[in-house]
């Protein structure tokens, strides 16, 4: 398959009021990660590789295979974020403000071009991808 | 790539091997005994439709002693989640999750 087709991103955004070193803090320190986000082995050096670890469940080993790509204090911080056949980059942007930080999570490299060859394969598939997704969805 | 996608469209085309695999995806590993019993159609059969299920890479196998094992594979599901809504809905969580975080910790 080619992956000439562009690719999504999802983008969140929050206006946080608290300082940007503060959130930084908690983005980059391993047993702060581990209370809002997984556990993990992180460090903030560009070219580190890491795992987040989710409960294990049947059929996910709860994994995600990561790689600094980015690290500049207070400021942006990027991650490869690979796990159940998804190779994505998650990017943070921290902005000050005057009550306190923008934060803007960036995660890209989804994939469109599976859903344009399903949606053109004219087959009757939709009521059984429901089906297929709740099964994946007690998975999650 | 589409050779694979054939493969992986017609295996669960048929409402057994959907049946099958949905199964694994819920229960966890099975052996061929385990899924016959509660397929509805003779080993053979079973046998023959797991067999289509991992040439198209939805289910791998185990050999312990006399039984095979077969386990889903979800990740072979990926081409049809939509993961930007779900990532959506997790990053969200995890943003609150993040501020609560921030709220009790000192600056």
């Amino acid at each position: 398959m080619t992956h000439t087709a562009p690719t999504r991103t999802l983008v969140i955004e929050r206006e946080v009021p608290h300082p940007p070193e503060k959130i930084w803090r908690a983005l980059t320190q391993g047993p702060l990660i581990e209370e809002w986000l997984m556990k993990n082995d992180f460090q903030p050096v560009v070219g580190h590789r890491f795992n987040f670890r989710a409960t294990p469940m049947p059929n996910w080993n709860g994994v995600v295979d990561c790689e600094v790509l980015v690290v500049e204090p207070n400021s942006r911080l990027s991650y490869s974020w690979a796990s159940l056949g998804l190779q994505s980059v998650v990017a943070w942007t921290l902005t000050p403000t005057n009550g306190g930080t923008h934060v803007r999570m960036e995660q890209s490299g989804f994939r469109s071009e599976e859903d344009a060859y399903y949606k053109g394969a004219g087959y009757g598939w939709k009521g059984f991808i429901g089906k297929l997704e709740d099964v994946v969805a007690r998975l999650n | 790539m589409q050779a694979a996608t054939d493969n992986f469209f017609k295996a669960l085309a048929d409402p057994t091997r959907r049946a099958i695999f949905e199964r694994l995806a819920r229960d966890g590993e099975q052996t061929v005994h385990a899924l016959t019993d509660h397929s509805g159609v003779s080993q053979p059969a079973v046998s023959k439709h797991l067999g289509v299920l991992k040439h198209a890479k939805l289910v791998r196998d185990r050999r312990e002693g006399r039984e095979t094992h077969y386990s889903a594979r979800p990740e072979a599901l990926a081409p049809l989640v939509d993961w930007m809504s779900r990532y959506g809905t997790f990053w969200r969580d995890r943003l609150d999750q993040l501020e609560n975080l921030l709220k009790r910790t000192d600056p």
